[in-house]
């Protein structure tokens, strides 16, 4: 049989993992570049991937959905080792709401296998597409961080799969310390292979919801403060452009989960049918929204929605408490797919999020800084949103207690030095007054901005799980690198 | 890694798959002539060594039939053009086929190298494309595939599949910013129509090559090579069946 017919009739025989050349980019498109990506559908593919790159030397970036919004999922080397194909949902345990995943399933995936059960995720991000298996990585946090914690908090245990080809089991209880270091441990350690997440269990489809104008930032600060007793989520949206006795101004929104009997109609509210997002923007079909949204991406365009966006929400205070659906509360970056296109589809644009996480004391002085210096430099970033948050166990932490400022600034080839400049000497004064960040959003940190905001003796433990753990330096990203180099140092 | 900055012009690089002569070779010469980084793919290697020195394309013997090849191979073209915008397939076989003759064999020749070379490669740069949200896939497909003609059933088999693979393509990757673009060359004076007697409105290949490249740059769905075939094939499209089967078109 000649080689035509052998290749069109015995073609479909794959035997090994799904590969691909791609452009791979951090969320935010400010960086990026063309790698070999690598899918496995299981732990066999997985392994025989891991004793590949070990024996060829070639270093591996773990990526999920690519939802970090700078380095944290990009290669240093040519290879990406892309999770998402290994997304089954191994088991949920619907007396105790336990779910067993493997890491390729996103947060949408769980919501929409739980909730109709009448099961929320504890801590979701503010957008549905992220895999589980990054979300423990970055250890991700949602708008009730102040009172649940980070994801991490929310998992019971995992297994996790070492660059040796060893699976590890590890939980509170057995393994601690390297449950403890894995989670937020942006991919350095091993690969999740399984999570077992606790849920929480709801008594309706909706939350009740409630908005409210914050005048100026000490009043959005003060009003996280002390609501966060009384309410299960608190976030709050701060028009940057705003300045002088404004400064900071923005809306809060508040909500809370429904008790038992509080919703009538819950069997249908926790169906799939009432939580679709809208599927249109004010008449505009959602996937082209972003066209418009580019029209205003510039700093007069910005000022005037921002501006708009503050003074129209009287509307919405004024019509005081009403009930939303969990994913249109939860995952408002949803709201207009591919919104980022407005920063820029090419070129080399689009957006960082720089996102300070401040202790409570520092955080009045600080922001305004932040906002102040930005508005002088001309570098206003055009959504900010302010959360609280609470420390949590995990090594390398982000969370403290305090709150946390998220700035998206747009970036363009020709603004891009400046900006990062800017960013680099904001984050000096966050670091002097003890705050953080977080992997999931960083894309400015230097070197020794990122061993100063550690505690030392963590970060030492750290780079001993990995040097034990990973001792060839199979898992390094275009973050890990640009942050600690190669952790055999030092 | 790092974003490159953009004060340089954009750059130009690009794959033809077919490049040893006819269409794709003069494709390969007018992307050059443009100042375009061009990859230039075929079977014969003698040919494609004389137009890489000809052109400083870069050269690699590649044959249509070998799918599995095609993954590695892109990867390894895109890195050493340093990137990628356009992708040329033009290979094709055109086998004369008797009035009589059913030979599955060198049917399915035509299918492997005219479609499922353009699906690997379709494939391949769809990915790519995709992902960095920009790019141009030209496929190189003809007047034949219009309708179901007694003279070369399988020929025009492999051009309307590889119209309706080409569509998919532009619809599926239309919100990806890429753009997917359907070349139908009538007769062209290449090695495939030598020996063909007189044909209409022959154009050559050169004049084929600029036409199509015009085609992919204002972002054409699909073209007809001249522009007049056109109405030739709306004509025949519209002649129905009962009546085609008596013409000898």
């Amino acid at each position: 049989m000649s080689a035509t017919l052998r290749s069109l009739l015995e073609m479909p025989v794959r035997t090994q993992a799904a590969r691909s050349f791609e452009f791979v980019e951090g969320w935010g498109m400010s960086a990026g570049g063309a790698a070999r990506v690598l899918r496995p559908a299981n732990l066999e593919e997985l392994r025989a991937l891991l004793a590949r790159a070990r024996s060829q030397r070639s270093p591996l970036a773990l990526r999920g959905t690519g939802c970090s919004y700078g380095d944290a999922s990009l290669p240093v080397g040519a290879e990406v080792l892309d999770l998402s194909r290994m997304n089954r949902l191994l088991d949920f345990d619907k007396t105790r709401g336990r779910a067993s995943c493997e890491p390729g399933v996103t947060v949408e995936a769980l919501w929409r296998a739980i909730l109709p059960e009448g099961w929320w995720p504890r801590v979701v991000p503010g957008t549905m597409f992220p895999t589980l298996g990054g979300a423990a990585a970055m250890n991700i946090h949602g708008k009730n961080n102040f009172e649940v914690g980070t994801i991490g908090d929310a998992i019971l245990e995992f297994d996790l799969l070492l660059a040796n080809g060893e699976l590890r089991t590890a939980s509170r209880e057995q393994e601690s310390d390297l449950f403890h270091a894995a989670i937020g441990g942006f991919g350095m350690l091993g690969v999740f292979t399984r999570l077992v997440l606790e849920t929480k269990k709801v008594h309706s489809g909706d939350v009740e919801v409630r908005a409210v104008r914050a005048r100026d930032l000490a009043f959005a600060l003060e009003y996280l403060e002390e609501q966060r007793e009384r309410c299960d989520y608190l976030v709050a949206w701060i028009d940057a452009f705003a300045r002088g006795r404004a400064l900071g101004r923005g809306l809060i929104h508040e909500a809370r989960y429904l008790e038992p009997g509080e919703d009538s109609r819950a069997q249908e509210t926790l169906q799939l049918a009432h939580q679709d997002l809208p599927a249109a923007v004010m008449g505009v079909p959602k996937s082209e929204a972003w066209r418009a949204l580019r029209l205003l991406n510039n700093d007069a365009g910005m000022r005037a929605l921002n501006a708009f966006k503050y003074h129209s929400s009287a509307l919405e205070v004024w019509r005081g408490p009403y009930r939303q659906a969990h994913a249109a509360f939860a995952f408002l970056l949803d709201y207009v797919p591919n919104w980022k296109f407005a920063y820029g589809r090419e070129g080399r644009r689009g957006l960082i999020q720089y996102q300070a996480f401040a202790p409570r004391a520092a955080a009045h002085e600080l922001y305004r800084e932040i906002l102040e210096r930005s508005q002088r430099a001309g570098i206003v970033p055009y959504l900010g949103v302010l959360k609280r948050h609470r420390p949590d166990p995990f090594l390398l932490t982000h969370a403290l207690d305090g709150y946390s400022l998220a700035l998206d600034f747009k970036v363009a080839p020709e603004t891009r030095a400046q900006l990062w400049k800017h960013c680099e000497a904001l984050s000096e004064r966050v670091i002097d007054a003890g705050g953080r960040f977080y992997f999931a959003k960083d894309s400015t940190l230097t070197p020794a901005q990122a061993q100063r905001m550690f505690p030392a003796d963590k970060l030492a433990r750290f780079r001993a799980l990995k040097r034990e753990l990973d001792p060839e330096n199979v898992f390094q990203t275009g973050l890990s690198r640009r942050l600690f180099g190669d952790f055999r140092e030092r | 890694m790092n974003a490159s900055t953009s004060t340089n012009p954009p750059a130009r690089r690009a794959i033809v798959v077919g490049a040893s002569s006819g269409i794709g070779a003069a494709l390969v010469r007018q992307l050059a002539r443009e100042g375009w980084k061009v990859a230039a793919l075929a079977r014969r290697q003698s040919e494609l060594e004389a137009l890489g020195k000809q052109t400083g394309a870069l050269v690699r013997v590649h044959d249509a039939q070998d799918f599995d090849a095609v993954p590695a191979l892109f990867e390894e073209l895109v890195k050493e053009l340093g990137g990628l915008e356009l992708v040329v397939y033009a290979a094709a076989v055109m086998h004369r086929i008797g009035r009589d003759e059913y030979d599955t064999r060198k049917d399915l020749e035509q299918v492997a190298v005219n479609l499922g070379g353009c699906i690997a490669w379709g494939n391949a740069a769809a990915l790519y494309f995709k992902s960095q949200r920009a790019g141009t896939i030209v496929g190189i497909s003809s007047i034949a595939g219009e309708r179901g003609r007694k003279g070369s059933p399988v020929y025009g088999t492999t051009k309307a599949a590889m119209n309706t693979y080409l569509e998919a393509l532009r619809n599926r990757l239309a919100e990806s910013n890429v753009h997917v673009c359907t070349i139908k060359p009538g007769f062209v004076d290449t090695a495939m129509t030598a020996g063909m007697g007189k044909l209409l409105w022959v154009v050559s290949a050169d004049e084929a090559a600029r036409q199509i490249l015009v085609a992919a740059r204002t972002r054409a769905n699909e073209r007809f090579v001249p522009r007049r075939w056109w109405f030739v094939a709306t004509a025949i499209r519209s002649i129905p069946s009962f009546l085609f089967r008596h013409l000898n078109v």
